[in-house]
């Protein structure tokens, strides 16, 4: 079975963190991202850039409408994902308790179908 | 071993702390609509910084033991309120305030503002007054990035009076001054209407890019780069963006200030001397910030009302898409060029173009246009070395020879004099 870990935060938190805490937090993803890889268990992993960048496209009566901004205005923002492989909800939920959320929370989603995948994906 | 044992897991009590740095970092960012509320509310600057401060401490004490609230930016105004009234009734200003606003009563205020639901559509308008209080007219542009750097940002004044270059005492004094004007226009400053709100947004924009260029070019001083104010202006922008979201000046400010900004380590030699861009280490440049800037940019031109902002950062993404200095699409430069200087005509933007045009066009055709600008631009030494090179690929010496030695008498680094020396040397072979 595959997860989705979709980490929730409040955008422009990181940015000002003091070095240490962001080093902190950058050690926690690259362990957790090494030990899924070595255990084979590593999907895509995906840092969005903020929502003042997002587009969002809705059906407004007839026609298709494109907006400035997220589709929904929250307090804590989908900062980025993690595909992982689990064999249970229990197993998802340990990866998630490892990745760093001193503000914001990660959400540990089951994939129902995942394809595609012939891009090689590095920075944007 | 099953897979499940393969991944070491933390101990599931591992309790979950909520670091100061981590919750300093959240308060920084909602710091600004807090003031700004405040400020409306009370209509009184030094006292939204106080009951601002009195939040953010509160905050830090309630916040690690009972978790974070829901809003914190609401639990921060609701609490900033009731500090600043507390304020008033110790400084015995309290009647002034309730004959102000008969609705609370000394007794029922706490509740009655708990119970309050706090307008954040409102935040919008209250962070542009707030903003556009700091770019007063009758404030000459230091003062402007001053009060802003104080009131918007949250800056100490010893660290305003470092990154402005002006002596503590009299940044202190300047300030104060600066408030105090910014508060009479306060009060007379009622929610805009839409076309008020245009304009309030475009002089803040304009004041947020100065402040960027206050950093990104930094004149007085012994740095030729003051990072921190750059990245204060992107944060600035950032915020506009998030009130305004639809605003193509807006996303095109930000995405010039990103673009500017992500060849920062590239832009200083060794010796703190600025590096041209030709010259630069372009493995240097940070590419998150060249794609937040490019998407940014792309979605302003969508809008079809190119802006001075988004021109600059469509001149400053051509560059930042070469990936080494003879790859640059000069024809792009040059167009994007002539565009900027019908919207803004100036001696600097054709002088810019002329650059571009003498990669595509040649020497010649470029001294044609360089050659007209001698008496505005005299004064800079930019303008001579273009000068200079151009002449000397065209072969004429003692012109170029000329034009380098007035260069050297207008103050150039280290670095540049030892480039300029080494053309003179070359000419007299």
């Amino acid at each position: 079975m595959y997860y989705a870990l979709l980490i929730y935060g409040v955008e422009g938190v990181y940015d000002r963190l003091p070095e240490a805490d962001k080093e902190h937090i950058m050690k926690k993803h690259s362990d957790l991202q090494s030990a899924l890889s070595d255990a084979g268990k590593l999907g895509p992993v995906v840092r969005l850039i903020g929502t003042s960048s997002a587009m969002t496209v809705s059906r407004q009566g007839e026609s298709l409408a494109v907006t400035d901004g997220p589709f929904a205005e929250t307090k804590e923002a989908l900062l980025g994902l993690y595909v992982v492989e689990a064999d249970t909800i229990e197993e998802a939920l340990a990866y998630a308790k490892r990745l760093p959320a001193k503000i914001g929370s990660v959400e540990v989603r089951p994939i129902g179908w995942a394809g595609g995948g012939d891009v090689t994906m590095g920075d944007g | 071993m099953s897979p499940w044992a393969m991944v070491e897991l933390e101990p599931a009590e591992a309790k979950r702390q909520i670091s100061e740095g981590a919750l300093g970092a959240l308060l920084a960012t909602k710091r600004t609509r807090v003031i700004a509320a405040l400020a409306r509310h009370f209509r009184d600057i030094d006292l939204a910084e106080d009951g601002y401060q009195d939040a953010a401490l509160a905050a830090l004490r309630n916040w690690p033991q009972k978790g974070l609230p829901h809003d914190p930016a609401a639990w921060l105004i609701k609490c900033g309120r009731n500090a600043a009234i507390d304020r008033l009734r110790k400084q015995k200003r309290l009647a002034e305030y309730q004959r102000d606003n008969p609705a609370e009563t000394e007794t029922g205020d706490h509740e009655a503002m708990l119970a309050e639901e706090i307008d954040l559509s409102g935040l919008r308008d209250d962070v542009l007054r707030l903003m556009f209080m700091c770019c007063h007219e009758e404030l000459n542009l230091s003062d402007q990035l001053a009060l802003a750097l104080k009131v918007i940002v949250g800056f100490p004044v010893e660290k305003i009076s470092r990154a402005l270059v002006v002596k503590p005492k009299a940044m202190e004094q300047r300030i104060t001054r600066a408030k105090k004007k910014a508060a009479a226009t306060a009060a007379s400053l009622h929610t805009p209407t839409l076309q008020e709100r245009t304009a309030r947004l475009n002089s803040v924009c304009t004041m947020v890019y100065l402040l960027f260029n206050e950093g990104y070019s930094a004149g007085g001083g012994d740095r030729h780069i003051r990072a921190e104010l750059c990245e204060e202006a992107i944060r600035l922008a950032r915020l506009l963006l998030e009130l305004f979201p639809s605003q193509p000046e807006v996303m095109g400010l930000l995405a010039l200030c990103l673009l500017q900004h992500s060849r920062r380590a590239a832009r200083l030699n060794d010796e703190g001397e600025l590096i041209e861009l030709g010259d630069q280490d372009r493995s240097l440049w940070d590419h998150d910030a060249i794609a937040e800037g490019k998407v940014l940019l792309e979605k302003a031109l969508l809008r079809g009302r190119p802006d001075a902002y988004q021109i600059q950062a469509a001149i400053a993404a051509t560059h930042c898409n070469a990936s080494s200095a003879d790859e640059t699409d000069w024809t792009e430069i040059a167009a994007l060029y002539l565009a900027l200087e019908e919207l803004q005509p100036s001696p600097v933007i054709r002088l810019n173009r002329a650059v571009a045009v003498s990669k595509t066009e040649g020497a010649a055709a470029a001294l044609t246009l360089v050659e007209p600008l001698g008496k505005a631009l005299d004064a800079y030494l930019y303008f001579h070395t273009t000068y200079a090179n151009m002449l000397l690929t065209l072969g004429r010496k003692t012109e170029a020879r000329d034009a380098y030695r007035r260069a050297l008498q207008l103050g150039p680094t280290a670095a540049e004099r030892a480039q300029i020396d080494n053309k003179l040397r070359q000419l007299q072979k």
